[in-house]
């Protein structure tokens, strides 16, 4: 089965002064995660579509999605974890205990503040995960990287920017193996792993990379929400 | 959720735009799958719309020929996964005498109001009509165009006097070929005579009686009926060959469109008495019967997929580019986007 995990884990420090994660922001009248969500609902090969909430924000998680999107069966808000990839186990945790896991099951994993993204980035996550076991969706890097092991006082390394790639999401695994993998992992290594993908990296595994959008954007900080109602407010008709 | 919508905004150049659009807006979603360039898109594309036309009209979403995939519709009408033909016509009001694709308040769409270059189109549940599973994506993409043909050939059976013995269509493209083949198969007792310029498109039309070259008819020839599906500027020198060659109170549909005015022999058209009958665009009832005519006539899926010129994937708005320059250098048949954007 093919399911949907929208992570709204964040708690926005990013954001500046406001009382609430970035997520529930609204960006055309409407919650953002109500627009990601909107997108995922249009796509009929998610048996389930699980959103991941700070526990002291199910309740409202809940009321917004039934304000704006009514009682939809495919939508369940279950608790994040600590930190981003211990959200994910957790709804990888609540399709288990409900449904069971086989071995030919995909999660396509998403963050709620990237609403710009389209049926083809899902579409082919779906298709690469079936086939490849893990997918990043990456556009190409237009600023070249460099590297700074010292908090960013000295360069330690420029790669060559042909070959870099920036990340984005969804990012869409096999879960019996993203699993295992995940379990398999010390608390130390759990500590330092900040993406998801990176666990298949570390153990060998071929990523495969799903062409992102440049306008794929995550907005994470009052630049990015101004970046984000700016090209909303685009329109002329 | 917020859609992408790829409009062009000047010659040659699409974007990207972004509208919020509401699940509980009451109207279908419908994910486009086939979509097929018409000329009229092309006039657009390349700017030769005129310049007033293309300030008022774009930015604006090309491409009104297209099928789809149900997405989502609040009234369950449809189920997810349906495949369904979208109508570009959109009617604002109701005409108890006047057909919606010519009351003027109609929006139409890839017209002055966005077609379905988008990443999903909300239409209202009357605006789609379900395709059967027999018919191939590839051919409905263009179905809209079948039913330009339908719609014509739906008035001129209310209008024209019931001799029906020769058929003329003059035009020997895309809409020429549909045309033709549609009066074949709906009229099979008639003969049909099929009039243009170029001998290999010519050779297409196997399936009719007769073809002529316009500068080498028989005198004697004669026809009860005509169809004009030249447009441009070609319009004035067939309709005043239709009037030459058609028999007394014989009619003449005009479906071709000419940005030009166009000059006919009205001395003719009175003393033969003729009648010139106007046909624009569609209607939801024309789908409806496409839809009918395509699943009963096999034969005519057939003939249709021969006009499939090439079929394009299209993931990019680079995709989209290639796509219409590679449709301006085909001389013959529809081109198709596979649109997985």
């Amino acid at each position: 089965m093919i399911y949907a995990e929208i992570l709204a884990g964040g708690k926005g420090t990013r954001m500046g002064n406001i009382n609430m994660p970035k997520q529930f922001i609204t960006l055309g009248e409407i919650p953002i995660l109500i627009h990601t969500i909107e997108k995922f609902l249009l796509n009929s090969k998610f048996e389930k579509i699980i959103v991941v909430s700070p526990k002291e924000w199910i309740n409202y998680s809940k009321d917004i999605i039934k304000r704006y999107i009514g009682v939809d069966e495919r939508i369940v808000v279950v608790e994040g974890g600590k930190d981003r990839n211990e959200s994910i186990m957790s709804g990888i945790n609540y399709i288990e205990s409900t449904f069971g896991l086989n071995d030919d099951d995909i999660i396509v994993t998403h963050d709620s503040v990237r609403p710009f993204l389209t049926h083809r980035i899902i579409e082919e996550n779906i298709e690469n995960a079936l086939k490849h076991g893990a997918v990043d969706t990456a556009i190409e890097a237009v600023d070249t990287i460099i590297q700074s092991i010292d908090s960013g006082e000295f360069i330690d390394n420029i790669p060559v920017r042909d070959t870099m790639y920036q990340g984005q999401t969804p990012q869409s695994f096999n879960i019996k193996i993203l699993k295992k993998y995940y379990e398999e992992l010390n608390e130390q290594e759990k500590a330092i792993l900040t993406d998801a993908c990176k666990i298949f990296a570390l153990k060998g595994e071929k990523v495969k990379i799903v062409k992102g959008e440049l306008f794929n954007i995550k907005i994470t900080t009052p630049y990015d929400l101004k970046v984000a109602k700016a090209i909303l407010g685009e329109n002329v008709k | 959720m917020i859609n992408q919508i790829y409009r062009l905004v000047s010659p040659r150049q699409f974007e990207v735009t972004y509208e919020r659009q509401g699940l509980q807006s009451g109207l279908v979603v419908v994910r486009p799958e086939y979509l097929s360039i018409c000329a009229a898109d092309q006039r657009y594309y390349t700017g030769t719309r005129g310049k007033e036309a293309l300030s008022k009209k774009l930015p604006m979403a090309l491409i009104h020929e297209g099928i789809g995939s149900v997405v989502y519709d609040p009234n369950d009408n449809f189920k997810p996964g349906d495949q369904v033909v979208m109508i570009p016509n959109t009617p604002t009001e109701k005409d108890d005498f006047v057909a919606e694709n010519y009351l003027r308040s109609s929006k139409f769409r890839s017209s002055g109001y966005d077609g379905f270059m988008q990443d999903y189109v909300f239409l209202d549940s009357n605006r789609i009509v379900l395709l059967s599973e027999q018919l191939k994506p590839h051919v409905t993409a263009f179905l809209e165009l079948v039913t330009i043909s339908v719609h014509a050939i739906t008035r001129f059976d209310r209008l024209a006097h019931k001799r029906r013995n020769v058929f003329g269509v003059w035009g020997d493209g895309n809409l020429g070929y549909i045309t033709s083949l549609l009066l074949k198969n709906l009229y099979p007792e008639s003969k049909v005579c099929v009039f243009g310029k170029t001998e290999y498109k010519l050779n297409h039309f196997s399936f009719v009686d007769e073809v002529y070259q316009i500068d080498n008819i028989p005198e004697t020839l004669k026809i009860d009926h005509a169809f004009e599906c030249v447009g441009g500027k070609g319009s004035q020198y067939a309709i005043n060959q239709i009037i030459d060659y058609i028999n007394p109170e014989g009619s003449i549909s005009i479906l071709g469109v000419s940005e030009d005015l166009v000059e006919l022999n009205t001395r003719m058209i009175l003393e033969k008495g003729i009648t010139v009958i106007g046909s624009s665009r569609s209607g939801r009832e024309d789908f409806v019967k496409a839809v009918n005519v395509l699943t009963k006539y096999e034969s005519i899926q057939e003939y249709l997929e021969t006009l499939v010129g090439s079929v394009h994937e299209v993931k990019s708005i680079q995709d989209i580019i290639d796509t219409f320059e590679a449709d301006l250098t085909s001389s013959w048949g529809k081109t198709v986007m596979h649109w997985k954007i």
